[in-house]
């Protein structure tokens, strides 16, 4: 809008918009004030701070050095000698984004298929609230006290390690110590934490199968297994896409269970983005680094969000 | 014709074989219950061993002997208070403030007409998408340069004033018919009398949810109090428990029962308000 233009609409304002506009702004102030402070100034600010080198103390150490933080931490000299797979073999941010990866890989389905078998059976079984609450229990349940336990059952001597002995497994070591299990013991906790929350959206989106569609299949011979595949779950498509895109955004942001069970170890085997990022911000204190880190998380959360974006619209034309 | 017979065969069929099914479906969920429990099942039975019982071979679901004396040394040993007390104050002035402001938003965007409107909602939206986790250093920076490190309030304005909380009032405020605030209007009611004594009161359901959501989020938070509160009587459950477990790593006896303590109020909270935070699920997700 050209400033004639502002002016003439402003003009156009009579006394009357103009008190409810002040209104409606009386109504938005006590919000937006805290959020543009605490949230707006900030996020502006990572993008300039990972352009520029600050190692801590007062602002005047603060330099601003362009794209360099971003070519220390994808390591840009070392990676184009010896090649691509340096960067995720030896490089902090490659290693972190490959575990981060991997992790999301394997919890998105995992948590997926869980909480969709728990909704199919809760379907099913009427009346079935105290089943609904106790699954969904563990996602309200605080995250030190659930994440300390399972480390404590998942040790040496703990109970399942036991059982897996007990099925005549040589299986002798505790799993958050070891590299290889570490990143699964964080596996297993996220998808026993997090079933319950999505079991529940399954549960209301299970509501919106239309009762007429099942009956059609079951009178043209489906079984209950066909009825699934080529009823419940095309209908389910776009809850699944919801929740698959929520839950990879969660995973990248994943640090509570990481921190408390594993801290990142043994060696670097569950460094996770926010973990590179704590560390670098609050242990090593080089804020432009991990602002630039930062901004790698914004670009990939970013993708999957439009990526939604697109697709939703795609899901309301259908 | 013909169909609605075989349809009528269908639903009709095996008695037996539908109570079969149905004892299955029950079994089955009974034994996911029980593997999603039995961290808190094996919690409470630690809690109340000794320390050198937790890991004996074979283990035992029930103690040889009930040793509650674990439950009376963890309140000395721990600052318990002291962390329930910061972390209530935190939950509490958090979920008031956020409902409080969120709500009053949440009107505006709802149901009055400003310029810059959409464009200011867009702000909004736009910032639920961009993680904490990206910006949580310069925010850190700003607090400490305004003096808010290692204080309470500091994990009050962090959390306070989420786009989140905005967007699921607004959500519900549009449901609500435009005509009840015109009748109103016409009535000589103020929009802040509106506000007051039409909105918030048909508004119940969600300002639960709000409400359940935001203690819930800021009582189990870790990574927050982590960062910012670093004195120990400043230190909020999560992290105090996390100082306790770290200092004194092979009382498992007592971290097992100091774990319980601490997940005890919200479980009470999310008993009590079930119904709220699974709706609010099954609807603020959906839409997303």
């Amino acid at each position: 809008m050209s400033l004639q233009e502002q002016k003439r609409a402003r003009a156009r304002m009579g006394k009357q918009e103009r008190r409810n506009a002040l209104i409606a702004y009386s109504f938005l102030a006590p919000n937006f004030l805290g959020f543009a402070i605490f949230t707006l100034v900030p996020v502006i600010c990572a993008i300039a701070l990972s352009l520029c080198e600050w190692n801590g103390g007062d602002v005047s150490k603060l330099r601003f050095v362009g794209l360099q933080n971003y070519g220390t931490i994808f390591n840009v000299n070392k990676v184009a000698e010896k090649g691509i797979g340096y960067f995720f073999s030896r490089v902090d941010l490659g290693i972190a984004l490959k575990n981060t990866v991997f992790y999301t890989l394997i919890t998105v389905p995992l948590t997926i298929v869980c909480a969709l078998a728990l909704a199919m059976l809760l379907n099913k079984a009427r009346g079935a609230v105290a089943y609904r609450t106790i699954f969904f229990f563990p996602y309200v349940a605080s995250m030190v006290a659930i994440c300390v336990c399972w480390s404590f059952m998942l040790m040496k001597d703990g109970p399942i390690n036991q059982l897996i002995m007990g099925l005549g497994i040589p299986f002798n070591k505790s799993w958050t110590a070891d590299s290889n299990m570490a990143i699964w013991s964080i596996i297993l906790v996220s998808v026993w934490r997090n079933m319950g929350y999505y079991m529940v959206i399954y549960l209301a989106a299970l509501q919106g199968v239309p009762q007429e569609l099942l009956e059609a299949a079951t009178v043209d011979g489906a079984g209950k297994w066909k009825q699934f595949l080529h009823v419940t779950l095309p209908q389910l498509k776009p809850t699944t896409f919801f929740v698959s895109v929520m839950m990879i955004i969660s995973c990248f942001k994943i640090y509570d269970v990481v921190a408390i069970m594993t801290d990142g170890g043994p060696g670097r085997s569950t460094k996770m983005l926010v973990t590179y990022i704590y560390d670098e911000a609050f242990i090593k204190v080089r804020y432009g680094q991990a602002s630039a880190i930062s901004m790698v998380l914004l670009v990939i959360v970013l993708l999957v969000t439009i990526l939604q974006f697109r697709s939703e619209k795609k899901f309301s034309n259908d | 014709m013909e169909q609605i017979v075989r349809q009528k065969a269908i639903r009709q069929d095996h008695p037996v074989l539908q109570r079969v099914v149905h004892s299955v479906i029950y079994l089955l969920l009974t034994l996911l219950a029980v593997f999603t429990l039995i961290p808190f099942v094996w919690m409470v039975s630690s809690s109340l061993k000794l320390d050198r019982e937790v890991f004996s071979y074979p283990m035992r679901w029930i103690p040889e002997t009930f040793h509650w004396e674990n439950y009376r040394l963890i309140w000395q040993r721990v600052p318990l208070v002291t962390y329930f007390k910061n972390t209530a104050f935190i939950a509490i002035v958090v979920t008031l403030l956020q409902t409080l402001t969120s709500s009053f938003a949440a009107y505006a965007f709802a149901k009055l007409q400003f310029p810059g409107r959409d464009t200011l909602f867009l702000a909004y939206i736009a910032t639920i998408a961009v993680p904490w986790q990206a910006y949580m250093l310069p925010q850190f920076i700003m607090m400490r340069s305004m003096g808010l490190y290692d204080t309470l309030w500091a994990m009050v304005v962090l959390q306070a004033f989420s786009a989140f909380g905005v967007f699921l009032m607004r959500q519900f405020y549009r449901g609500i018919p435009s005509e009840l605030c015109e009748a109103a209007r016409l009535d000589g009611l103020s929009e802040y009398g509106i506000w007051a004594r039409i909105m918030l009161p048909l508004s119940k359901a969600a300002i639960a949810t709000l409400v359940i959501f935001t203690f819930v989020n800021t009582w189990n938070d870790y990574m927050g109090p982590m960062i910012y509160l670093t004195r120990d009587f400043n230190k909020t459950i999560q992290v105090g428990l996390r100082r306790f477990i770290q200092e004194n790593s092979s009382d498992y006896h007592l971290i097992m029962a100091a774990s319980l303590c601490s997940l005890l109020p919200v479980s009470v909270v999310f008993l009590c308000l079930q119904k709220y935070f699974i709706e609010g699920i099954a609807t603020s997700g959906l839409k997303g």
